[in-house]
């Protein structure tokens, strides 16, 4: 989901299977039954909240003429290029300025150490307020933005959300804003695992601060800016609270993304199967990155 | 000689040129990393801020436009805390809703992520892999494209205006990060310790309550945190799945004041302070475990 990001990690671990045998004998009569009852609650839920829903809404949007409607409807080619802009700008913008960033908080300067934890405040402040600030922010000329632009520099500013690009820039600015901290950290994290003479063989060499960044950072932090991007691309199509909160569709409707169109779809046209539909929509892109990323997760447990 | 002290004269200059140079670019540097950090500041505490600003006003004066309040009150959030508007009549109501939902997801994740995950690290149950990898799966799919069959589902469940509902989603979401996050910590405690309890005789449940989960403790308080502030940051399920005004979440009545033209947005913005104070409370006491939460997976695997 789009709030879990701190997820990002564990995942390379699961794929690896365990290298030393925990119980040594095989489990026998009761001790396996137990092991049984321990995975049965998990299994559980599995089945009834995971499994059922994929298969109900698979159900659901199995009729053909519901993808001949969404190809008829101008709003769903609207919304298809919108997802597209959203996803790729926003998910790229944030992880390159993360993985920049996360070089400058490597600095041992006590004021780059202060501004660590006021940097990530926008992460650990919960999604709603956030994104209802944002969207007051950016009501016209009673939003703090205009207003900050008329006091500072006498500039009348235009009214964001009425304005398909400015709508659609606004909730990008505001999904960067909210999550690039995230990756800051991850990225800050892997940096902080290489080794430091790595850098300082570098700097002697005589490679400057772009030259180290293109061929020692780069390189040893490639692959999980790989997994990153795939992993950030995989939650942000299915970011449904920025767009419904920040811009709200508005104007009519125009910055509507996949997640909030089936949204819409089914809840204020009352068409559900439509709608799962329309989020089904999106499987052609999410199954290859799914699958790449899993292959990618693969290696990467051989090479770190 | 007179080569020599030319020459000497003339690297002296250039030495002089240099460490010039140097100190400039040094003070460029200075600079550059200010503006940046003045950048960053401004970046991140605007939306902030925004909502201070809007909190602090009067009610009625919203909408005129300047950028520090004119007279501060704190009036909204005394108006919050006693639901003394309309609006906010079930505050306290919605707020122990959140907080219940809360409580519980974390409490289930934990539970179901730590038994799995001993069946599946420690006592190494046949196929345990399949049920790794399905957990990633579920990762990997968007919550908020299950959300329409979820909610015909929790329909036919009888669930419907019902806590339980977005625990039940929740849980689901929460629990595979569980099982990732103490499988990898479940690797640095030596098998040993459950092979000789094992051979004293404990039984199964045993070793899970007695060993396993205290040895297990750093990872539960991260876990447990991350399940917490997955519940209070979640949006879209709690907003389909409760529709009544006493069984809502404090976020959906939030979002509710946004679709009415003529809210108050001085008790929104208070409201939303409000609740967003307990998470960043508990993000600032748990930063450090939850970065080596982070870690442990990230960068290890």
């Amino acid at each position: 989901m789009s709030s879990t990001p701190q997820v990002l990690a564990a995942a390379s671990g699961v794929l690896r299977r365990t290298r030393r045998p925990p119980w040594r004998r095989p489990l026998h009569g009761s001790e396996h039954a137990w092991a049984i009852a321990f995975v049965a609650p998990y299994a559980a839920v599995f089945v009834a909240f995971v499994v059922y829903p994929v298969a109900y809404g698979l159900w659901m949007a199995s009729d053909l003429s519901l993808y001949r409607e969404l190809i008829a409807d101008p709003l769903y080619a609207r919304t298809l290029v919108n997802t597209v802009l959203y996803v790729g700008f926003g998910v790229n913008v944030k992880l390159f300025l993360a993985l920049l960033l996360s070089g400058f908080f490597m600095r041992r300067r006590w004021w780059i150490r202060a501004l660590l934890p006021i940097y990530i405040l926008p992460w650990a402040l919960p999604a709603i307020p956030a994104f209802v600030s944002f969207h007051w922010m950016l009501i016209g000329e009673e939003g703090l933005v205009d207003s900050l632009l008329s006091a500072l520099f006498g500039i009348t500013g235009p009214l964001w959300l009425n304005d398909h690009w400015l709508a659609l820039g606004s909730n990008i600015v505001a999904y960067v804003w909210k999550w690039m901290p995230f990756w800051t950290l991850t990225f800050f994290a892997a940096r902080t695992a290489i080794p430091q003479e790595i850098y300082e063989a570098a700097a002697v060499d005589g490679a400057g601060v772009c030259r180290r960044f293109v061929h020692v950072v780069f390189p040893l932090l490639g692959n999980l800016y790989l997994v990153c991007t795939l992993l950030s691309t995989v939650w942000t199509i299915g970011d449904f609270t920025t767009v419904y909160l920040v811009s709200e569709g508005a104007p009519s409707y125009s910055t509507d993304v996949l997640a909030t169109l089936g949204i819409h779809y089914a809840f204020d046209a009352a068409r559900p199967a439509l709608g799962v539909a329309a989020a089904l929509s999106a499987l052609p892109v999410l199954i290859p990155a799914v699958l790449l990323l899993m292959r990618v997760l693969h290696t990467r447990e051989v090479q770190l | 000689m007179s080569t020599i002290t030319a020459e000497a004269r003339l690297a002296s200059r250039t030495r002089v040129r240099t460490r010039s140079a140097g100190r400039l670019r040094r003070y460029l540097g200075h600079a550059g990393t200010a503006v940046l950090s003045l950048t960053l500041v401004v970046w991140s505490l605007l939306p902030i801020y925004n909502m201070v600003l809007i909190s602090l006003e009067p009610e009625g004066d919203v909408f005129t436009d300047h950028i520090w309040p004119r007279v501060p009150s704190v009036e909204s959030f005394w108006g919050v805390l006693t639901q003394g508007h309309w609006y906010l009549e079930h505050f306290w109501r919605q707020f122990a809703n959140s907080l219940y939902i809360g409580a519980m997801v974390t409490f289930f994740a934990l539970l179901f992520g730590s038994l799995t995950s001993f069946a599946i690290g420690r006592m190494r149950i046949r196929h345990g892999w399949l049920v790794s990898n399905a957990a990633l799966l579920t990762y990997v799919i968007p919550a908020s494209f299950l959300a329409i069959p979820f909610y015909r589902i929790m329909q036919n469940y009888g669930l419907a205006d019902n806590p339980w509902s977005v625990i039940a989603a929740l849980v689901a979401f929460a629990t595979p990060y569980a099982i990732f996050v103490f499988q990898e910590y479940g690797r640095s405690i030596p098998i040993e310790v459950d092979e000789s309890a094992r051979i004293d005789g404990a039984s199964p449940p045993q070793i899970y309550l007695r060993i396993y989960l205290p040895l297990m403790a750093p990872a539960l308080v991260a876990v447990g945190t991350y399940a917490l502030l997955l519940a209070w940051n979640e949006y879209l399920y709690q907003f389909l799945l409760l529709s009544s005004k006493s069984s809502m979440t404090v976020p959906v009545a939030l979002a509710q004041f946004l679709s009415s033209d003529q809210s108050p947005w001085n008790y929104m913005m208070a409201t939303a302070i409000i609740y967003a104070a307990p998470p960043v409370a508990i993000y600032y006491a748990f930063r450090r475990r939850m970065a080596a939460g982070l870690t442990m997976g990230g960068v290890k695997g």
